[in-house]
């Protein structure tokens, strides 16, 4: 079979000097969507596992096995979890949840923790959609949108230029900064319409990573145009996988004149994070 | 919070934006509305408060555009039923 440049790495992660027996609330957030799942696991509110994962064509079994490969050798069970909250386009796919909770909290309240109480506003660029939020100092949302009817500014659109270009899809930020010169972004906004484009260019002759460098624009473009509705006040971070492409991330920097917040937290986490700690949050609303 | 409801696209900005410090979740927008495209329902974005509000329907969101039409003949925001229903200026349409 072709090798398939979109399909980046699942990965899982664990806090070896955490006990979790000795925890009091052991919280979890499982942040469904629609192109990776995550599960976040917390002891006492302090970030004890996670995994992400592709969601595949079955959300409940992609919550699932992310809910496993975060436990996975931790010697904890799911019954040992206190409360699940499941967030994300798939929420409601999640068997083992005890609530769900709109994403758009958890990322607020997520990036909060990540990027410390300074966040105001946070984009999140996640695999099939784009949120814009506002937060105050707690991580309340104070203004959002969503833009979800269309794949430009998503992660999917770019898994369709790695794709067609034949980059691996972590490598695409780097690469669009070999070229000689910062190229028009790809006029088009649609991303089917978009490849079409690009497949015109490469045609003319034009360089693989000057057509990357071209859509990055574009896509960084697109996005600040959606971000003018709800405005960017300092601090400003990024969350969901497109975070970590620094392609799009570094233009749209420039085109915002606002840095980003780097975070020691992975950026896919964001929604999961928000969720697992909802989820303390209610249990010791519960023990009160 | 400013929670809008809609989408960008091509065409234009097409969004109904809650003020839900405004908003106390009366009702009064839900039947005025021809298209039945608002509904009261908790507000999940502050999870941690019980308190309601008016919001579009999931199944309206992403077409409001089309949902919204026969209350815009004119493109104006005059006598648009839910705007006009709300007694605490809550809703705002941006097109």
């Amino acid at each position: 079979m072709a090798q398939e440049f979109w399909r980046w790495k699942e990965y899982n992660w664990k806090n070896e000097n955490i006990d979790w027996k000795g925890g009091s609330i052991i919280s979890s957030g499982v942040d469904v969507g629609s192109v990776s799942s995550q599960a976040v696991i917390l002891v006492d509110g302090e970030l004890y596992a996670y995994a992400s994962m592709r969601t595949g064509s079955d959300s409940p079994l992609s919550a699932v096995n992310a809910m496993n490969w975060a436990l996975d050798g931790s010697g904890m069970k799911l019954e040992n979890i206190n409360y699940v909250v499941g967030t994300g386009y798939g929420r409601v796919n999640v068997p083992f949840a005890n609530k769900t909770i709109t994403e758009i909290a958890c990322h607020a309240r997520g990036a909060n923790l990540m990027y410390g109480g300074s966040v105001r506003t946070i984009l999140d660029m996640g695999g099939q959609d784009c949120k814009a939020i506002r937060c105050d100092e707690k991580g309340k949302v104070a203004n959002f949108l969503m833009n979800d009817k269309c794949a430009a500014g998503t992660g999917r659109g770019m898994e369709v230029f790695a794709d067609l270009l034949s980059v691996p899809i972590e490598e695409i930020g780097g690469l669009s900064f070999d070229v000689a010169e910062e190229p028009e972004p790809v006029s088009s906004t649609c991303v089917v319409f978009a490849k079409t484009e690009a497949t015109g260019l490469l045609r003319e002759g034009w360089p693989k990573n000057k057509v990357i460098a071209a859509y990055c624009s574009a896509m960084a473009h697109r996005v600040v145009t959606l971000l003018d509705r709800i405005g960017v006040e300092k601090d400003f971070a990024i969350t969901g996988g497109i975070a970590k492409n620094i392609g799009v991330v570094n233009r749209l920097q420039k085109e915002l004149g606002v840095e980003t917040l780097k975070s020691k937290y992975d950026s896919q986490i964001a929604g999961a994070l928000g969720a697992a700690l909802f989820a303390k949050a209610l249990v010791e609303k519960e023990r009160k | 919070m400013i929670a809008n409801f809609g989408y960008k696209d091509g065409s234009g900005d097409y969004f109904i934006s809650i003020d839900t410090d405004k908003c106390n979740g009366c009702g009064d927008c839900v039947p005025v509305c021809p298209a039945g495209v608002l509904e009261i329902r908790d507000n999940d974005f502050d999870p941690l408060a019980e308190d309601k509000m008016a919001a579009v329907k999931d199944e309206h969101r992403k077409k409001i555009k089309y949902s919204c039409s026969p209350c815009k003949p004119e493109a104006n925001m005059k006598n648009i039923p839910c705007i006009m229903a709300c007694k605490l200026d809550a809703i705002v349409h941006s097109w």
